[in-house]
């Protein structure tokens, strides 16, 4: 009796540790996807990438070794890819990377510790955007500007997409991608209703057609994020406004501000055509499995979000449509860029030149542009490649959206405002996320007016 | 000759006891003292970057009087006393009927309910999140649906936020209590029982007038744990909402040092948060052991 409970123990404590393992990588995983946009498919066996390792220091017997930190597996597959082909272009001098994968939370907290000590930071790392003021506050920042390295190509890249990394005119980082918002409709949803999504191009047109879908078929139209900020930022960018204006001034409880969020609310609650997102975001488990079980016609996310189509929600293959986002007035803007991830170089690197040089390389230029694309899915900065050929090759993204995906982004390209990110913006996001959706739609304690207006008293206190 | 013997006893009698505690000694300088102090000093501070160090005096301390402290230390001390309210009087009924001659299976139980303590807080959260998702088919609403009841959505509002939270704690620190209030029941001596059996006392006299007394000591201790138990939770409410709670819900005390001294990079704020909660923690103590008499006894 008693060697059998033993036993019983011994088989229940091992299998919680090899659940303790899977489940603390998991949770790692997902501490990364979740406040980062940019979990895209998933990464390829790490045995090809020791190989490249392997072969990449054959090349260079005096190769310089940098240091890259960052939060995602595919970043490092990216940069490991730039490096082959740099050390090709540049014999003379070759570069090692050695990437270090940590968690979201891990690694920003790593690296703001080792630069506020002045020790121990890495030559190259990626800063995901929310995180990046922390980064900059102080009279001297510890990262290298970029402006020189990057030169004359900028006039190729949505310039907008820089600004969110810059300080007095400096760029710290450089990112992976435009992040541009669209929609993505359910097309046998809309078909069901009869609706033509090319049909909706303003706000009230989504609405109209929102009333419609739900009166044919019971689907909600759409889902609006309650605890992160994804369908209430994009569409304060694409009316025009933003949390600060260009001199970093508090504007979060503005006008516009307030007749977006007052929309929001109106489709949700006066309207009845939205539902708050299941799971409280559009990275939340229960959102996945309610979107892929035909939960709701619409989704406005920006371009990285495809990733998530193409992991977690299967069964929409081929039935996924990516347009613009409905204009608030006639002649508006229909997008906005959202998110990202800068990746920086620090003034504790000892080849500060070479990483600036080597970064710019793999994103700014034409080539590297192109590989963001087809190794990641992103929408490169680059808006000089997006008709280059081989951005209608045949990748997992095409198979699942088909292939107009760059005619549209080429079509929305000038229509994307640059956001201010000053010191505060930390701050600001920490409380839209947890306050103002959750305060003004979900609790309905406070109006649209009154939750911008509380956030905008808190984040000045922090000033 | 008896002299130097003497001197030389005395002398490594002298060194010897100090290279033992060493370790421990240096290991408290380094890594408990120095960053305490360090901390104080910080939370006077206004740090911006390396080298960008100002002294502010008391401004990170009046920024405390602000909303978001408030809300952490209310759930903070709503949790802690929801925590104490259930994880005292159950483990010691649950310690009393393991002790029980006549109960079957002992170990068996005693086990189970200490296995959940040998878990991760980050695995059994990620299953308690799941487990008490929005959905109608997550766990808790799949059984609540056969009872009738609607599907709740249960993080995004305050008490079955905290319900959940508590929950979580119960589950996890359940048999760790069991086993002290064990360990304290075999302290009482079984004369104390035979003698009230023979004045005829039945098993509720007993527990109450045996039982209680003689766990007094470990009450004592286990509620001066949870205390601070309760005001240093991170983890639980971590995995349940992450870095940002809508609207206050499960916001700590420490996920407020995290947000602000991690997330918005404001270590000199943090830092006095941190001090805030080190005076919080033991004013409630000092509270808690002279309520109970501790100190007191240690006077007779």
């Amino acid at each position: 009796m008693k060697r059998s409970i033993a036993f019983l123990i011994i088989v229940v404590l091992t299998l919680g540790v090899i659940m303790a393992g899977c489940g603390g990588g998991n949770n790692s995983n997902q501490d990364a996807a979740a406040p980062d946009p940019e979990t895209n498919a998933t990464p390829e066996p790490s045995t090809e990438e020791t190989e490249e390792d392997e072969k990449d220091s054959e090349v260079s017997g005096e190769a310089t070794s940098l240091v890259f930190w960052t939060f995602q597996e595919l970043h490092k597959q990216f940069l490991d890819d730039a490096v082959l082909t740099w050390n090709e272009n540049n014999p003379d001098r070759p570069i090692e990377l050695v990437t270090e994968v940590y968690s979201y939370d891990e690694m920003h907290n790593k690296l703001l510790i080792s630069l506020q000590s002045g020790v121990g930071a890495p030559d190259l790392a990626d800063i995901e955007i929310s995180k990046f003021a922390n980064y900059l506050k102080g009279s001297t920042p510890s990262l290298v500007p970029l402006n020189d390295y990057i030169g004359s190509d900028i006039e190729y890249c949505v310039e907008a997409r820089f600004d969110n990394y810059a300080k007095d005119g400096k760029y710290y980082g450089i990112d992976y991608h435009v992040g541009a918002t669209v929609m993505y409709y359910n097309t046998e949803i809309l078909d069901e209703a009869g609706i033509d999504p090319n049909d909706i191009v303003t706000w009230d047109d989504f609405v109209e057609a929102g009333k419609e879908v739900v009166t044919k078929t019971g689907i909600p139209m759409t889902t609006v994020e309650i605890t992160d900020q994804w369908t209430l930022y994009p569409l304060i960018s694409q009316i025009g406004s933003d949390f600060f204006d260009s001199d970093g001034n508090i504007i979060i409880d503005n006008e516009d501000n307030i007749r977006v969020l007052q929309f929001l609310y109106d489709m949700v609650h006066e309207h009845e055509i939205a539902i708050p997102t299941p799971g409280g975001f559009h990275h939340a488990e229960e959102y996945y499995a309610f979107m892929n079980n035909k939960g709701a016609a619409a989704l406005s996310m920006p371009l990285w979000y495809m990733g998530r189509f193409v992991e977690y929600m299967p069964d929409l293959e081929g039935k996924i449509a990516i347009l613009p986002l409905p204009v608030w007035e006639e002649g508006g803007f229909r997008s906005a860029g959202m998110g990202g991830t800068g990746t920086v170089v620090t003034t504790q690197s000892e080849h500060q030149e070479l990483a600036a040089e080597f970064l710019t390389y793999s994103k700014v230029s034409r080539e590297g542009a192109i590989k963001t694309w087809t190794m990641l899915g992103f929408d490169p900065l680059r808006w000089d490649v997006w008709d280059a050929p081989e951005m209608s090759e045949d990748n997992v993204y095409t198979d699942y959206f088909g292939k107009e995906i760059f005619d549209m982004l080429l079509e929305i390209k000038d229509e994307i405002h640059p956001t201010n990110v000053p010191e505060l913006f930390p701050a600001a996001v920490d409380i839209i996320k947890k306050d103002v959706s959750f305060k003004s739609i979900r609790e309905q304690s406070l109006t649209p007016a009154e939750a911008l207006k509380e956030a905008a008293e808190e984040v000045a206190r922090q000033q | 000759m008896r002299n130097t013997q003497l001197t030389y006893k005395k002398r490594t009698h002298g060194i010897i006891p100090y290279l033992f505690v060493s370790p421990f000694i240096i290991s408290f300088l380094v890594f408990f003292l120095y960053p305490t102090i360090s901390t104080i000093v910080m939370s006077f501070q206004r740090i911006l970057g390396p080298g960008d160090v100002s002294f502010i005096g008391l401004r990170n301390y009046q920024n405390l009087l602000n909303p978001l402290f408030f809300t952490a230390l209310k759930n903070t001390t709503i949790y802690t006393f929801w925590t104490i309210l259930v994880l005292v009087p159950l483990p010691i009924i649950l310690a009393v009927i393991l002790n029980d001659k006549t109960t079957i299976g002992k170990n068996v139980f005693r086990s189970i309910f200490f296995m959940p303590a040998l878990t991760s807080v980050i695995v059994a959260g990620i299953f308690f999140r799941y487990a008490f998702g929005e959905q109608e088919t997550t766990f808790i609403n799949a059984i609540l649906g056969n009872l009738g009841v609607k599907p709740i959505v249960w993080l995004q509002q305050k008490s079955t936020g905290m319900f959940a939270l508590v929950v979580l704690c119960t589950w996890r620190w359940l048999g760790v209590n069991i086993i002290y209030f064990l360990s304290g029941l075999q302290n009482i001596p079984a004369e104390l029982y035979e003698s009230a059996d023979i004045d005829g006392a039945n098993a509720i006299n007993k527990f109450i007038n045996i039982t209680l007394p003689g766990l007094r000591p470990v009450i004592i201790y286990v509620i001066t744990i949870s205390v601070y138990g309760g005001y240093a939770m991170f983890a639980e409410s971590y995995t349940y909402w992450g870095t940002s709670n809508p609207g206050g819900i499960g916001l700590t005390l420490v996920q407020y040092i995290y947000q602000t001294g991690f997330n918005q990079n404001d270590m000199g704020f943090a830092s006095a948060i941190g001090i805030t909660l080190l005076l919080i923690v033991m004013i409630v103590n000092v509270i808690q052991l002279s309520f109970f008499g501790y100190f007191r006894k240690e006077e007779d």
